[in-house]
This record gives structure tokens, C-alpha cells and sequence, in this order.
């Protein structure tokens, strides 16, 4: 196998073997059963207003797992054992990017269906939203993850890295809820520029934020 | 720029121009705002609430500016490993988050008498209030990790980072063209009356060299703290 699958295998076992994975998900569907408190379950406000709710939760959600991700392995020498090794740092954050997206990407697509349920959302929002989803997820698994590398060993990091990611976030935001507008296809190809951008960019972010903790 | 990689040289510089600078960019301040209060002529639409003009254009420069001036000095840091990089980055986070800050109030009393509302979702007011979120956030980043080399790069990375956002600023007002204005002055042309636009490179300029001041005054403070911490270092190992 080679080292690169092994860290995507060995970070999926970690975050589904120890429950980390399962957090932001039970945290989404949280958020998701607030809102109706907070307006009141009317089901014509939650029907106009709940997709782009479920954008925010998912966006809130990606910050949860921040903490886990870069920290634990620095703290117990394991990235620097992939250096000793001869991996490029931008390559072990590749890696962990895919392997983050797959524990928190597809999981949250499915815990919108019964979110969805809640907030009584029709069957065309319900599709815009996974589809939205499945393009913005993997930019903002990319963005957690340089984040977290940002983070680690900084201290009071959980408040920082929201304060830290959420701004860069925010296209993902407009666009993602804007494709739940009729006629949002436009905002669709926005959203998956966007997160093409910060998949592409997050890996050397992440690299030299990784290379810069060692020193 | 090598040649202030020796912040003795540097300081030699820095110390005798802050005052210079300082008191330049205040006198041209006053005498842009005398200019822009009293002697050009009310709007005809908009009346006096034009004259926001005179501080608005300004502080939205130096808080661009400040940014990427920040992503600059990071570049510099994390390429040539300057070692003032660092110290002028962080100086230069406080008076752009401010100017930022500024910029955002000032248009927002701009907007309600011409615009009739405080605040717009608008593509530049929005992005401009990122800014003012990524000021705060490299602020508590660069606090949070300070005194410690790896903490500078790190900084110096989302500093880098954040500069995506500046061209969005800029275009915000082709892209989405809701309700600011579009780019109305440039170097060389400008579709404001000259009757009203004299005082607005007084005060541009002005503000400009109280910004250099300013970050030239928070350097020297960083410099000599970091000479402090070094001294009291030395005393407690002897």
C-alpha cells in the first residue's frame, strides 16, 4: 500500500473508530432542531428559509471536528515520522484532506435527509442542498484542515480556528444557499470554483503551516 | 530592503522619520478636512453628506492597503526570512483593521441619508466586512502565537492566505453591481468634479503618512520590547 492510501485508511479508521466523526453530524442535526424553536414551526417559513439553514449548520459542523485532525499526530510525533519517511508535508495534507472529506462529507449528506424531514423542506430543495453539498464539502474539508494545521500548538485554538476559518468560508456560504434560489445554477458553478480554489490551495497552505510548527 | 535587516540601521532611520511623517500627514489631514468642510461646494443630490467622501476613500484605501501590505511583508518573511518582516506585519494589523473599521462606519452614515438604509448586502460592503473579520482573526492569531518563531510563519501564512479577498474587494463593483458605486477616480482620470475632489488627495496623502507613521511607532515599540524581554533574560541567567 502505498504511505499516502495508508494515511488516508489510517485517519479513517481514527475518526470512525473513535467517534469523531459521528460529533459534527449529531452537532448538525442539534442546529437543525433549534431553528423550528427559535421561529417557530411554521412550515412555510422553515420551507423558504431551511435550506440555507442547513448550510450554516453544516458550516458550523466543519469547525467541530478542527481540533482532532493535525494536533493529536503532532502531539504524538507521527507527522514527524511521515517526514523521516521522505513524504512532503503538502502530501501528507493532501491525504488527510481526502481523508477528513470522507469521514465528514458523506455522512453529512445523509444526516440531511432526516434534517431535511425536520424542517419539512421539499423533495427539489432537498436535491439542490446534496448537490450543493457534495461540490462545497470537499473545499471545506480543504479549509478545516489548513486550519487546523494553522492551530496546532497555538494556544485556545478551538476559538481561533472559527474565528479563523469562518471569514474564508463564507463564499461557500452565499453560493451554496444561493443555488437553492430558482435559477441558481449560476451559483452552482461559483460554489464549485470556489471549492476547486480551496482544494487546490489548502494542501500548501497546510504544508508549510506543518513545516513551520517543526522549527 | 536587506539593507534594514539590521534593525539598528533600521531604528537609526525609523526614529527620526516618524515625527516627520506624523505631523505631515496630520497637517495635510486638517487642511484636507477645512478643505473638504468649508470651501468646496454641497453635492447637488446629495447635499453636504458628500463630504464623508474626504475620510471614506481614505480609510477604505489604508485598510486595502494594510492588507496587503501585511501579505507583502509575509511573502518576505517566509522567502527571504527578513528579519523585520514579522515585526512590520503585525504592526501593520491594528491601524488597517481600524481604517477598516472606519471605513465601514463611515459608509454606513453615508448610506442612510443616500441610500436610505444603514447597511446593504452589497458585494463590496460585504467583502469589505470580511476584511474587517480576517484583521480580527490574524489580530488574535498573531497574539496568540506571539514570541515564538514557528508562531511569525504561521501568522505570516494566513496573512498570505487572506490576501485572496483583496481582489474580490476590487471587483466587487463589476461583479455584483447592486448599489456602491463603481470605481469612479484613477491615477490619471477621475469622473468627480475637480471643484470637489482637490481636498481628497490632501487627506488620502495625509492618512497615508499617518498609517507609515504609525506602523514605523508600533515597530520601534515592538523592537524595543523584544530588546527588554532579551535584557531581562540575560539578568535572570547571570
Amino acid at each position: 500500500m502505498s504511505p499516502l492510501a495508508h494515511i488516508v485508511r489510517r485517519d479513517l479508521s481514527l475518526a470512525f473508530g473513535q467517534g469523531g466523526a459521528l460529533l459534527p453530524l449529531v452537532f448538525f442535526m442539534l442546529v437543525a432542531t433549534l431553528y423550528p424553536f427559535a421561529v417557530g414551526p411554521d412550515a412555510t417559513i422553515m420551507g423558504r428559509t431551511g435550506g440555507g439553514v442547513l448550510w450554516m449548520a453544516a458550516l458550523l459542523a466543519a469547525l467541530l471536528p478542527i481540533d482532532r485532525l493535525v494536533l493529536p499526530d503532532a502531539e504524538a510525533g507521527v507527522l514527524d515520522q511521515y517526514v523521516v519517511r521522505g513524504l512532503a508535508d503538502e502530501a501528507v495534507a493532501s491525504a488527510k484532506i481526502i481523508a477528513h472529506w470522507l469521514s465528514f462529507g458523506p455522512p453529512l449528506m445523509i444526516a440531511v435527509l432526516p434534517a431535511a424531514g425536520l424542517l419539512r423542506l421539499d423533495g427539489v430543495v432537498v436535491m439542490r442542498i446534496e448537490l450543493g453539498l457534495a461540490i462545497g464539502t470537499p473545499g471545506l474539508a480543504a479549509l478545516a484542515l489548513a486550519t487546523a494545521s494553522l492551530t496546532a500548538g497555538v494556544r485556545g485554538a478551538g476559538a481561533l480556528a472559527g474565528l479563523l476559518m469562518l471569514p474564508l468560508a463564507i463564499p461557500l456560504l452565499i453560493f451554496g444557499a444561493g443555488s437553492l434560489a430558482p435559477g441558481g445554477s449560476g451559483a452552482i458553478k461559483l460554489l464549485a470554483a470556489t471549492s476547486l480554489l480551496l482544494v487546490a490551495g489548502a494542501p500548501f497552505a497546510a504544508g508549510a503551516a506543518l513545516r513551520a510548527m517543526r522549527e | 530592503m536587506h539593507i534594514f535587516a539590521n534593525p539598528a540601521r533600521f531604528l537609526t532611520i525609523a526614529r527620526p522619520l516618524t515625527p516627520w511623517l506624523g505631523w505631515i500627514g496630520a497637517l495635510l489631514i486638517v487642511a484636507g478636512s477645512i478643505g473638504g468642510l468649508f470651501i468646496t461646494p454641497p453635492d447637488y443630490l446629495q447635499g453636504d453628506s458628500v463630504r464623508i467622501l474626504y475620510i471614506h476613500v481614505p480609510a477604505a484605501w489604508l485598510g486595502m492597503a494594510g492588507w496587503s501590505g501585511i501579505a507583502a511583508a509575509s511573502l518576505m518573511q517566509l522567502v527571504w526570512r527578513h528579519p523585520l518582516a514579522s515585526v512590520a506585519a503585525r504592526a501593520m494589523a491594528l491601524p488597517g483593521g481600524l481604517f477598516t473599521a472606519i471605513c465601514l462606519a463611515s459608509g454606513s452614515i453615508w448610506g442612510r441619508p443616500t441610500w436610505g438604509t444603514w447597511w446593504e448586502w452589497d458585494g463590496r460592503l460585504t467583502s469589505m466586512l470580511i476584511l474587517l473579520f480576517l484583521y480580527i482573526g490574524y489580530g488574535a492569531l498573531t497574539s496568540a502565537t506571539s514570541g515564538r518563531q514557528s508562531g511569525d510563519r504561521i501568522a505570516a501564512i494566513y496573512g498570505i492566505v487572506g490576501a485572496v479577498n483583496l481582489p474580490i474587494i476590487h471587483y466587487s463593483v463589476l461583479w455584483w453591481n447592486t448599489l456602491h458605486q463603481g470605481q469612479s477616480i484613477g491615477l490619471t482620470s477621475s469622473k468627480i468634479a475637480p471643484s470637489m475632489l482637490w481636498p481628497l488627495p490632501l487627506t488620502m496623502l495625509g492618512f497615508t503618512l499617518l498609517f507609515v507613521a504609525i506602523v514605523l511607532m508600533r515597530m520601534r515599540a515592538a523592537l524595543a520590547e523584544g530588546k527588554v524581554e532579551a535584557r531581562l533574560r540575560r539578568l535572570a541567567n547571570a
